[in-house]
């Protein structure tokens, strides 16, 4: 089901698959020593072509953990690609040398370009707005983790649904399965994309477009807060009309429910409040920490079946 | 036929028949054909069809399509039929056929797709989701659009 096979959209994936992979996370979350040593001999390549922290550790630190080495291709400046070398060389270079390829690029479709040229199965990590398949996976994982299930729940997806890759991703990722409704919260500007909104339709998911996030608030179960993208505006004005348009606080999320989680992929710049990290409702950081046993998952799922 | 009141026959050559109506001049510049080049071009607009109500027809002497030049009129003319004529004869006659895929004719309409980026070795394709309305989409980015994509062809 997994063995060789390219991670480009979480769309890709059915949900068996997902439900596949969350309980190889489940075995080995209850049993990490039996994985140590898993992936011995086996060798991870990043290749990140844009600005990332926690992805490319989060990849890296799931391939040390089962006994596998990582190369990276490190910062641009001081690569080949500064030399000139296109993406398509790049990969090709990279594919002789590792077992399964993690890319990262700001040129959408480029995990799909590099699947056709390596041989290696290649995991996207990032491509400009469109797809992070596994940000999804470990976000799926963490709402299972929390409320024990991912259907019947009403999620709130709140900030830059139309550039940021993670809130879209999250969105294809909840059509896979049954929420009980979808509030987009976002600026008019910032609203989904119409192929995102159409896989909802497709898959006959309750969503509604808002503006305001109060309103609908003391429905939400899971409440997932994106950064606004300043690097993907094409024109630094509209940037500056919606920046900070929602800053989530302690105190405004005294109308939610008491079991409310607030997830966030990372980094956040202002959109949540520092008061908000000791409520028993902040999950980003436990997201981030579930990420690497995910794509520990993954990686072995990948490369061993 | 209206047209043969209208234009002669052609000895040898092509006619592309039930080109929707104000299409035709796009399929003149698909082919390249700018008038220039010396041979005999007929061009009828607007007549009455039976099939689309109004059409166009055009007819070109000594010239026959390149299987790339039929995907593009298919794209922009998908009611088209083509005969080849020879010696006054139709001896073949084809319709067209958008295709499931369209490799290295249209570009995606997303700046942002690496299949854009004149850097890689990348051949555009773009899978045909639905034929009418036409809705095509990048198979690199995704990215989805509709007929405003054919301007390209014309304008290349």
């Amino acid at each position: 089901m997994f063995k060789g096979r390219d991670v480009l959209s979480i769309l890709d994936f059915t949900r068996e698959e997902l439900e596949e992979l969350f309980s190889e996370t489940d075995r080995m979350l209850s049993d990490p020593a039996r994985y140590r040593g898993e992936l011995s001999g086996y060798i991870l390549a990043t290749a990140f072509f844009e600005p990332s922290t926690r992805t490319r550790l989060s990849f890296q630190t799931a391939m040390l953990r089962l006994g596998g080495s990582y190369i990276d291709l490190g910062e641009l400046e001081r690569s080949s690609v500064a030399k000139g070398e296109n993406f398509a060389d790049t990969i090709r270079m990279l594919d002789s040398y590792a077992d399964v390829i993690v890319v990262r690029h700001r040129l959408e479709g480029a995990a799909r370009y590099a699947a056709e040229i390596a041989e290696a199965p290649v995991v996207n990590a990032g491509d400009g707005r469109k797809h992070h398949p596994t940000q999804a996976m470990l976000d799926l994982y963490t709402v299972r983790s929390a409320k024990g299930r991912i259907d019947g729940l009403t999620y709130g997806v709140l900030g830059d649904l139309r550039f940021g890759r993670a809130a879209a991703s999250f969105i294809l990722a909840l059509s896979v399965y049954r929420p009980r409704k979808v509030y987009l919260i976002s600026p008019q500007l910032l609203r989904a994309r119409q192929e995102v909104l159409e896989a909802l339709e497709r898959a006959g998911v309750s969503y509604e477009e808002v503006s305001d996030l109060d309103s609908v608030l003391p429905e939400l179960d899971v409440l997932y807060v994106t950064r606004i993208q300043k690097e993907r505006f094409p024109d630094p004005a509209e940037y500056e009309k919606v920046r900070g348009s929602y800053v989530v606080t302690a105190r405004a999320l005294a109308t939610a429910k008491e079991d409310l989680i607030v997830m966030h992929p990372l980094p956040r710049v202002d959109e949540i409040a520092p008061d908000v990290d000791s409520t028993k409702r902040a999950y980003y950081f436990k997201q981030a920490e579930l990420g690497v046993w995910v794509r520990m998952a993954l990686l072995r799922l990948i490369l061993k079946g | 036929m209206e047209d043969r009141l209208i234009v002669r026959k052609i000895k040898d050559g092509t006619v592309i028949d039930h080109i929707p109506a104000g299409r035709a001049l796009d399929v003149l510049k698909i082919l390249g054909i700018s008038g220039k080049e010396g041979m005999t071009v007929a061009l009828v607009m607007n007549v009455e069809s039976r099939k689309l109500g109004r059409k166009d027809i055009v007819k070109i002497e000594n010239r026959f399509l390149k299987p790339e030049e039929v995907d593009k009129i298919a794209l922009i003319a998908p009611t088209a039929t083509i005969n080849i004529v020879r010696d006054y004869e139709v001896v073949e006659k084809r319709r067209v056929v958008v295709p499931d895929e369209i490799v290295g004719i249209l570009k995606c309409v997303n700046p942002l797709c690496i299949s854009n980026s004149p850097r890689e070795p990348v051949v555009p394709r773009i899978a045909v989701v639905s034929r009418q309305p036409l809705k095509l989409r990048c198979t690199y980015c995704d990215e989805e659009f509709g007929e405003e994509a054919l301007s390209q062809l014309v304008s290349q």
